[in-house]
């Protein structure tokens, strides 16, 4: 096995922890990789580094991988999403104001309780004209469409009852200290920083809001994908492996300190390692409280790109960009997850390979066994908070019911 | 046709400011990196807008692009894509640009051109700078082992220098290196016999 280079994108969050595991620990090398990481403060330039070349492959907002290949904003390249980096891991913190205008106790909230009290603030704050803001990290972000998905679910209309802006998540603390937002959707530890500067407090958890939502993605240029088909499928084996190994509660301590170095995230080591294993302080002083699947990196084949993911995606940007539902943009976006990738890497590893690639998404409400084509496959709850659920070949009927 | 410039570099800004005036590029706006972004591009109307590729504002400047598209106002801008080799080399030299829809190829052509000559120009400036930074280092801690040579040896600079010399020849390392080592060893061991 001849050793290759791959250059891969990040930015500094607690979810780029995988490629930076297999390299720092041995992973990428098992597989004859050699990772070359590539930090960035924005996801445009990790997206334009990627599209001409300086990046083989990019830690990404999953919604700005599927707005690529639909050439949103630009001109479209075909993109390939073959392994899921992880669900979730971000919350929504508001400031310290808010937080007490709010009434937020000393756990986490129920999302339709926090969601009745935020819904009186931003109705009085839009009387008096000066409409509450929300930071969420991208346009394209899972954040956007979770902070929207929960907003409009409890009767605030976004864009109309609350501003929703964009903040680079190495700033959103400054930007709560400095007044800028009212409220932040972000990654950690960027929460944890703000409730540990004291301005701010972390309202929820967005694995309230889905409990099994998509995160970040590794995303390649279709082409190099299927150029070099080797290399992407030992990347997918290092990752795998890598993921296997985060999730040991002996190994957290470890992966804090390194995700805590200068060229990673350059973050407090001690709130890198709350957000992984599951402690979240909600207030500056407090004790922090365990959330179970915080952050969730690879159990019930976690790393799995189902295209129903994709597609719900899809169905979030179309609503908020205001666009009508497009089936042929829909095929494109729901493509541009790669199971079939997923699989061909790990076939004869022992890793649960799930029998389909699509799936009803929020429908489950306890673990239940799933076919697998290798290895027993659980998946656990996914409910979302409104109990809805979403069905990947009848995305008009989703949105038509949606509030 | 009016230029706006982001850099987090207000040097390289106003290096780069100065080639567009050069090439007769004369209305253009220097976006002060520390006010309000969005309101100082929308004051000023900008039909291609260069920002350093590594700026932390870029994801808030294309949502204000893809925002002002969608309520029609004048400032709707794409992510330049006139001259694909072009704009390769403009990200190999570490800037981006954004244009007005419509604006004609022959016209953003010599813009980025600029741009990527000054912006490669700062870079070499920096390594140069940051090499001459080093020089400079180095012939200080050469000069300090030196000095320490001729005290403890009894010798003079020439042969000082020599020994110095020799002794990076044979050991393969550069003679900043080993006088880097005589001088710490200097300070933690100076005063034994």
């Amino acid at each position: 096995m001849s050793n290759e280079t791959l250059r891969i994108g990040f930015l500094p969050l607690v979810d780029a922890a995988l490629p930076i595991l297999a390299r720092e620990l041995g992973f990428a090398e098992e597989q004859g990789l050699t990772l070359e990481l590539v930090r960035d403060v924005t996801w445009a330039t990790v997206r334009d580094r990627l599209l001409y070349g300086h990046s083989d492959a990019a830690h990404m907002v999953a919604p700005l991988a599927i707005a690529t290949a639909l050439g949103r904003d630009r001109p479209a390249v075909p993109i390939a999403v073959p392994f899921v980096l992880g669900l979730n891991g971000n919350a929504i913190t508001f400031s310290t104001a808010l937080g007490t205008a709010c009434g937020l106790g000393d756990s986490l909230g129920d999302p339709m309780q926090v969601g009745a009290a935020l819904r009186g603030v931003a109705t009085a704050r839009r009387a008096d004209g000066h409409r509450l803001r929300f930071g969420v990290v991208h346009r394209y972000s899972s954040h956007n469409y979770m902070l929207r998905y929960w907003l409009a679910g409890v009767g605030i209309r976004p864009d109309h009852d609350v501003e929703i802006v964009v903040t680079s998540p190495t700033f959103a603390a400054d930007a709560l200290a400095a007044g800028e937002v009212d409220g932040l959707c972000v990654g950690e530890p960027w929460n944890s920083i703000a409730v540990d500067r004291g301005v701010g407090r972390i309202a929820l958890a967005t694995a309230q809001i889905w409990r099994r939502g998509v995160e970040k993605v590794l995303a390649m240029r279709a082409e190099v994908a299927a150029e070099r088909a080797d290399a992407t499928a030992r990347l997918i084996r290092a990752l795998h492996a890598a993921a296997a190994h985060f999730v040991l509660p002996e190994s957290a301590e470890e992966s804090a300190a390194i995700l805590a170095r200068p060229a990673y995230l350059d973050a407090p080591a001690e709130a890198i390692r709350r957000a992984i294993t599951d402690r979240v302080r909600l207030v500056a002083g407090g004790t922090p409280v365990h959330y179970p699947d915080f952050m969730f990196q690879y159990r019930e084949a976690a790393n799995f790109p189902w295209r129903s993911q994709a597609a719900w995606l899809y169905a979030q940007m179309t609503r908020w960009d205001g666009r009508a539902f497009d089936a042929a943009e829909a095929e494109v976006a729901t493509a541009t997850f790669r199971p079939d990738l997923y699989r061909v890497a790990l076939a004869g590893t022992g890793a649960p390979l799930p029998g389909a690639s699509s799936k009803l998404e929020g429908a489950l409400g306890e673990p239940i066994g799933a076919g697998s084509t290798q290895g027993r496959l659980v998946l656990g709850t996914d409910r979302f908070f409104d109990g809805r659920a979403f069905d990947p070949d009848d995305i008009p009927g989703y949105l038509a019911g949606l509030p | 046709m009016r230029i706006a410039i982001i850099d987090t570099s207000t040097t390289r800004a106003a290096i780069i400011a100065d080639g567009l005036r050069e090439a007769g590029l004369d209305d253009q706006v220097v976006i002060d990196p520390a006010g309000p972004l969005v309101a100082q591009i929308e004051a000023c109307a900008p039909e291609v807008v260069l920002i350093n590729l590594e700026n932390p504002s870029r994801d808030l400047l294309e949502d204000f692009f893809a925002m002002s598209r969608a309520l029609d106002r004048p400032i709707a801008m794409f992510v330049d894509q006139s001259d694909a080799e072009a704009t390769l080399a403009a990200v190999d030299a570490g800037v981006s640009a954004y244009v007005v829809d419509g604006l004609a190829k022959q016209r953003i052509k010599p813009v980025l051109d600029v741009a990527i000559r000054r912006f490669q120009a700062f870079s070499r400036l920096q390594v140069e700078l940051a090499e001459a930074r080093t020089a400079l280092a180095d012939r200080h801690t050469i000069d300090r082992a030196k000095a320490i040579l001729m005290r403890r040896r009894g010798i003079d600079e020439p042969a000082a220098y020599a020994l110095l010399r020799g002794h990076a020849m044979r050991s393969n390392r550069r003679i900043a290196e080993v006088a880097e080592a005589i001088v710490t060893s200097d300070a933690l061991m100076g005063d034994l016999p």
